[in-house]
């Protein structure tokens, strides 16, 4: 076979073996792609790991804190009732900064400036066990970030990443999560990668996490100097898998592999 | 992170055989593990948990460096009276939880 | 800082007592077995394991060997005359065999334990009930544990 032949059958079978975005009605959680002992793990409040994270967040919110002495509990009440949808919302356009927030950015400007206390540091322990206490409230909810003339920029610097080749295997995350979802990478299935439970519990890391340290797990696994933890790149790239994800439902806090 | 979750029914019949599930925050580090340089990290796990029933022990078990991070023990024991249920985790440098549930059997 | 010497001795010494070392020796597997084998001899003693009984119940594939969810399931009325005194769980390719001993009897009602383990390796896992009449029964299970894609920074 002559080789320009050989290379227009590789291009065939390139292009037949890619394909476009994930259809809406073709999109599944991570969830479904586990073994039936791991989505049990997470069905079972009584057993899954990430309650023990939930349980220290529903102190967090009643704790007085900063120079204001105030609890989240003073100004927003009953958590079940004030943060619903609150999670399924994020990451959201701050009005007053003209910035995009994620829930974490979000609770610490929260502390910042209601409570006068100093930030909680991305992936501590404290604003894990908020986040997941204040996302764990929009459970069951179907995601719905905004998009709008003005969150546009954030969608489009979003998905420019989520298809841009990065790393020393020079791979996009659409070449894997939109292209090969469902087809296995080393005996693991892959997801299509949609935030339908964050923070989780990864069993990877016998703990529970944020989207940014779970994405910092790709960045490293395609050889690329991962963004920092709470970097607009990854905001961005946030809002852009949550607006992929809409209309899923949030199961906050999810288990994973 | 001394935190426990303990699940069981408040209310049961005598007789009856009880679900009991536990979770406990604990990092259960193997003592197998090197660090970046090459140090071991030495053996940190719960090596012991107890469920007393009104002052008497109805479950026991012996944990092992297998067991996987905040672990999660599920038995079951009889309704046998009213009364309260202790459950004990201890382990390694020191490591100690309790809680208490009550239990009405009618 | 070990010097050569010491590191021989140390080597040395741990094929036999079976501790952790620095190096994985060569006969590792039969390492394994035979401290699997012993570990089961210090619950049993001379005693005759048989097979049956024992539902030991855990996922052919593994999503992630760092935490299995299993449960161990055994045939017993929990009479004070007939019961199951005490559920044993090992494994084969561990650095070492215990994974749980839950100690039962007849105000459990149910012999029937469920947690969560680390299965270093794709093998067998054991589980071994004691019944109150001296007598063993087991079940095994082969496990087949895949690697997570995408891990943290630093790790292989």
């Amino acid at each position: 076979m002559s080789v320009r032949v050989l290379r227009l059958f590789l291009l065939l079978a390139l292009a037949c073996a890619a394909r476009a975005e994930i259809p809406l009605a073709e999109r599944r959680s991570g969830y479904e792609d586990m073994g039936r002992e791991t989505r049990a793990m997470q069905d079972d409040d009584a057993t899954n790991p990430a309650t023990l994270w939930v349980l220290d967040g529903e102190s967090l919110w009643q704790r007085k804190e900063g120079a204001a002495a105030r609890a989240c509990a003073d100004c927003h009440r009953d958590a079940r009732d004030s943060m619903k949808g609150v999670a399924a919302r994020h990451p959201a356009f701050d009005a007053a900064t003209g910035k995009l927030l994620n829930l974490e950015q979000r609770i610490n400007g929260c502390r910042v400036e209601r409570q006068q206390a100093k930030p909680f540091a991305y992936e501590s322990r404290e604003l894990l066990a908020l986040t997941v206490f204040v996302a764990r409230q929009s459970r069951g909810m179907p995601i719905a970030v905004e998009s709008s003339e003005r969150t546009k920029p954030f969608l489009e610097a979003g998905r420019a990443t989520f298809r841009r080749r990065q790393g020393q295997l020079n791979l996009a995350c659409v070449q894997c999560h939109d292209e090969r979802a469902g087809r296995r990478l080393a005996g693991t299935v892959i997801p299509q990668a949609h935030p339908t439970g964050y923070p989780i519990y990864r069993l990877e890391w016998q703990g529970l996490g944020s989207l940014h340290r779970r994405m910092r797990n790709c960045m490293a696994g395609i050889r690329a100097e991962p963004y920092a933890l709470g970097a607009p790149e990854f905001v961005e790239l946030e809002m852009f898998l949550m607006w992929r994800a809409r209309g899923m439902r949030l199961e906050t806090p999810g288990v994973r592999p | 992170m001394a935190r426990v979750v303990v699940n069981l029914p408040q209310r049961a019949r005598r007789g009856e055989i009880i679900e009991i599930r536990t979770l406990a925050g604990h990092g259960m580090e193997t003592g197998f593990r090197r660090t970046q340089l090459g140090e071991l990290i030495p053996r940190d796990i719960i090596t012991r948990f107890t469920c007393s029933y009104n002052g008497v022990e109805v479950f026991r078990a012996e944990l092992h460096p297998a067991m996987a991070a905040n672990p999660l023990i599920a038995f079951s024991t009889v309704a046998t009276e009213s009364g309260t249920l202790e459950f004990r985790w201890t382990g390694d440098n020191g490591f100690s939880a309790t809680h208490s549930a009550s239990i009405t059997v009618d | 800082m070990t010097t050569r010497r010491q590191f021989l001795i140390l080597a040395g010494g741990a094929a036999v007592s079976g501790a952790v070392e620095a190096q994985l020796p060569p006969n590792i597997e039969a390492l394994r077995k035979a401290a699997l084998a012993e570990a089961v001899r210090k619950v049993t003693g001379d005693a005759q394991v048989r097979r049956g009984k024992v539902k030991l119940d855990l996922p052919p594939l593994i999503d992630n060997g760092n935490t299995v969810p299993l449960s161990v399931d055994v045939e017993s009325p929990m009479t004070s005359a007939d019961h199951v005194r005490a559920i044993h769980v090992f494994t084969e390719k561990n650095p070492q065999p215990y994974v749980i001993s839950a100690h039962l009897g007849p105000r459990a009602g149910r012999a029937r334990i469920s947690t969560r383990a680390r299965i270093a390796d794709t093998g067998t896992v054991l589980a071994i009930a004691q019944m109150s009449d001296g007598s063993f029964w087991s079940d095994s299970v082969n496990v087949v544990v895949t690697l997570s894609a995408c891990l943290e920074d630093g790790l292989i």
